[in-house]
């Protein structure tokens, strides 16, 4: 089918007609000539999942399913924040200790002061924002090299986790709205709503823009694309919610455990917040236009330093919301809470999603997606009996794999003349 | 032609700490016309230009825009009068495309969220205006474009915003021949649409194809602002080099016709940018 969209006589210039294969042209063009996206994550994640499933059987079951969600959560929050960074090309290597930071703060408020759990989590977001301006600001205004800012930030807050721990006492998590985050699962009915809204919006948002550019004489996606886009979100949606609802109890008589994980639509409504931001915002066509040239931005009359520390402040209350998550999945917080591989990690699932470390290129889905390559290698690597040596090494080589994919496309596209 | 210039600069002094860049600068542009502004390196035209446009403020002198006096402090103060500057390094973002980069920091929006539809209209129908056919798509980034289609994206950014004046710094610079025929055409187009054009440039062919006034600086002192018919190749030649050219030029030879300098013929300690 050829959908020519009832094309006025615009002035617009004429290019050629919206059509399936036209579209299709583009895209193989775009990707010959650089512009990879998010193709070698998926890519990624299939073979992975191929590969696991084949190896191991018990990869492809309804509860390892649910289990990737919670492994991955905070990591993926993490590198949502990380996504604003890397789009300016800064780093924040202190995100993963910043989490720690705001998860000893949730518990210390939640447990020992014994507050509610929405003071907790409040504090902690707070926490994070504070964080996030400072960094900011000292890279903003001082123009200390961000990767120095955060390599010392990487130090101190370890340190202050270490304090307040008391000098390394965990902290339990007791507040049952806490505890249910990362480890209750929504009723399987909500999760049906859930999905079935979800769809809808989406829909009715991509047939609204059709329909307002078709009116103006502006040139549209051919309608079949929009409707395979709608169909493809359903399709995906529909299917990870069935596994999800199935019975995922050892033993049905003694408890029922099924529904999506609350952190799902954590994850899902941050997800859409924050390409809402990046993507139909003023401010979010900033960040692009700083992270591509910030002396057009600035000559642009655009505030420089202001979006530079903002990117920040976003990073670290992302890693708070991290940090709440990681508390709530392990019941408690302990002076290595958002230690060890978290940062790495997440800067490995914005890089392998399609974020480009150079800046200017990037979207909040990479940080899913690539989250979503490492929870994968991280449980798949776990029930083939690997080591945590292994998992790194393995990890470290897929990041070092997504990086230079990231530098030859660059390559590739100044090439072809695209960048 | 226009009776009151649409700019007009009069007694203009810039020092950067002890250079003097700019000394008794008096300058003109008129709608509807293209202005070249020539000079050698040094010569302050570049300090000129961020005078106007806000960048630097003066040490002395008078604006007047459109006949009133006006004061402009900042960029924004000369947007607002309808300023436009095109840079030589045209200040594009790669990573957006082309309707992106001509909003850039003026994005339309309908509440919170950008206005696409109108923002895309508008820039079609900017580029139409101009007579703009060489671009596919404005959904194009800009990272694909070549250079001249990248000058033309800079050029329709600035008159976007019905501005009244645009000045160009070097657009042909970097430009191959069909290329800069394409530019030069633009910027004829934009002064018969009836804005008033500065065009800054070394190249005197194009000086000569486009402009209807010629203002020439040496060492930061203005020694003649003429219409390019009433002067030739070889005399603004000399203006640039030797400040000077028959009757026109530094005072030391007579009256200047346009260029009053200050009576000292001592320009050796004069600009250095």
């Amino acid at each position: 089918m050829t959908t020519t969209a009832v094309k006025k006589e615009g002035p617009a210039p004429v290019a050629p007609a919206p059509t399936v294969g036209n579209h299709i042209r583009d895209y193989v063009s775009r990707v010959r000539g650089g512009d990879i996206g998010a193709l070698p994550a998926v890519l990624g994640l299939v073979v992975l999942c191929t590969v696991f499933a084949v190896m191991r059987p018990s990869f492809l079951t309804a509860g390892n399913f649910a289990n990737l969600f919670t492994q991955g959560a905070a990591v993926t929050l993490i590198a949502m924040g990380l996504v604003f960074v890397l789009l300016l090309g800064e780093i924040d290597l202190s995100a993963g200790f910043a989490s720690g930071v705001c998860a000893a703060i949730l518990a210390n408020v939640a447990t020992v002061l014994g507050y509610p759990w929405y003071v907790a989590v409040l504090a902690a977001i707070a926490t994070g924002v504070v964080i996030g301006t400072t960094l900011g600001v000292l890279v903003a205004k001082i123009g200390i090299p961000s990767f120095v800012v955060t390599l010392a930030g990487f130090l101190a807050f370890q340190g202050i986790v270490l304090m307040l721990m008391d000098d390394g006492a965990n902290i339990s998590i007791r507040d049952q709205t806490l505890v249910a985050i990362a480890n209750r699962n929504l009723p399987p009915v909500l999760g049906w709503s859930l999905a079935a809204a979800a769809v809808a919006g989406y829909a009715a948002v991509q047939l609204l823009r059709y329909r307002n550019r078709a009116a103006r004489g502006l040139l549209t996606d051919p309608i079949t694309v929009v409707a395979a886009r709608i169909g493809a979100l359903a399709l995906i949606l529909g299917v990870a919610v069935y596994i999800l609802n199935l019975e995922r109890s050892r033993n049905v008589l003694f408890t029922s455990l099924k529904g999506v994980p609350i952190v799902v639509p954590i994850i899902a409504i941050l997800l859409v917040l924050w390409t809402f931001v990046l993507q139909r915002t003023s401010y979010g066509r900033h960040v692009y236009a700083v992270g591509g040239n910030s002396e057009a931005a600035r000559r642009a009359g655009i505030n420089v330093d202001r979006i530079r520390i903002s990117v920040f402040v976003i990073c670290s209350s992302m890693a708070a919301v991290g940090g709440i998550v990681a508390a709530s999945r392990a019941n408690s917080v302990d002076p290595n809470t958002g230690g060890s591989n978290v940062l790495l990690y997440a800067v490995g699932a914005a890089v392998i999603g399609g974020t480009s470390l150079f800046g200017g290129k990037g979207r909040v889905l990479d940080a899913v997606l690539g989250g979503a390559v490492v929870a994968v290698i991280d449980n798949g690597m776990g029930l083939m009996g690997y080591s945590s040596g292994v998992k790194y090494v393995v990890t470290g080589v897929v990041l070092l794999l997504a990086a230079s994919v990231d530098a030859l496309s660059r390559r590739r596209s100044a090439a072809a003349g695209t960048r | 032609m226009s009776a009151t210039p649409l700019l007009e600069l009069r007694g203009i002094d810039k020092s950067f700490g002890p250079v003097q860049v700019l000394r008794d600068v008096a300058f003109t542009a008129h709608p509807g016309e293209v202005t070249a502004l020539v000079g050698d390196n040094g010569a302050g035209k570049s300090t000129l230009v961020k005078c106007i446009s806000g960048i630097h403020p003066t040490d002395d002198g008078e604006f007047l825009f459109e006949g009133r006096p006006v004061s402009i402090n900042s960029p924004r103060d000369a947007a607002a009068l309808g300023i436009e500057v095109v840079y030589q390094d045209l200040a594009l973002c790669d990573n957006l495309d082309i309707v992106q980069n001509m909003f850039l920091g003026r994005e339309k929006r309908s509440g919170l969220v950008l206005d696409e539809p109108t923002m895309e209209q508008m820039a079609a129908e900017t580029l139409a205006g101009l007579s703009v056919r060489t671009v596919k798509s404005l959904r194009q980034h800009v990272s694909s474009l070549s250079g001249g289609q990248r000058q033309t994206v800079a050029i329709a950014k600035a008159v976007l915003w019905n501005s009244k004046l645009v000045i160009l710094d070097e657009p042909t610079a970097a430009l191959g021949v069909a290329q800069t025929a394409q530019v030069l055409e633009l910027v004829r187009r934009l002064a018969d649409k009836g804005l008033a054009v500065v065009l800054i440039s070394h190249n005197m062919n194009d000086v000569f194809a486009v402009s209807d006034r010629i203002a020439a600086l040496y060492l930061g002192q203005m020694v003649a602002q003429v219409r390019t018919t009433d002067i030739t190749h070889s005399q603004v030649v000399e203006l640039i080099t030797a400040g000077r050219s028959g009757n026109l030029g530094l005072v030391e030879a007579g009256a200047g016709s346009a260029g009053t300098a200050t009576g000292s013929t001592d320009t050796t300690s004069g600009a250095v940018r």
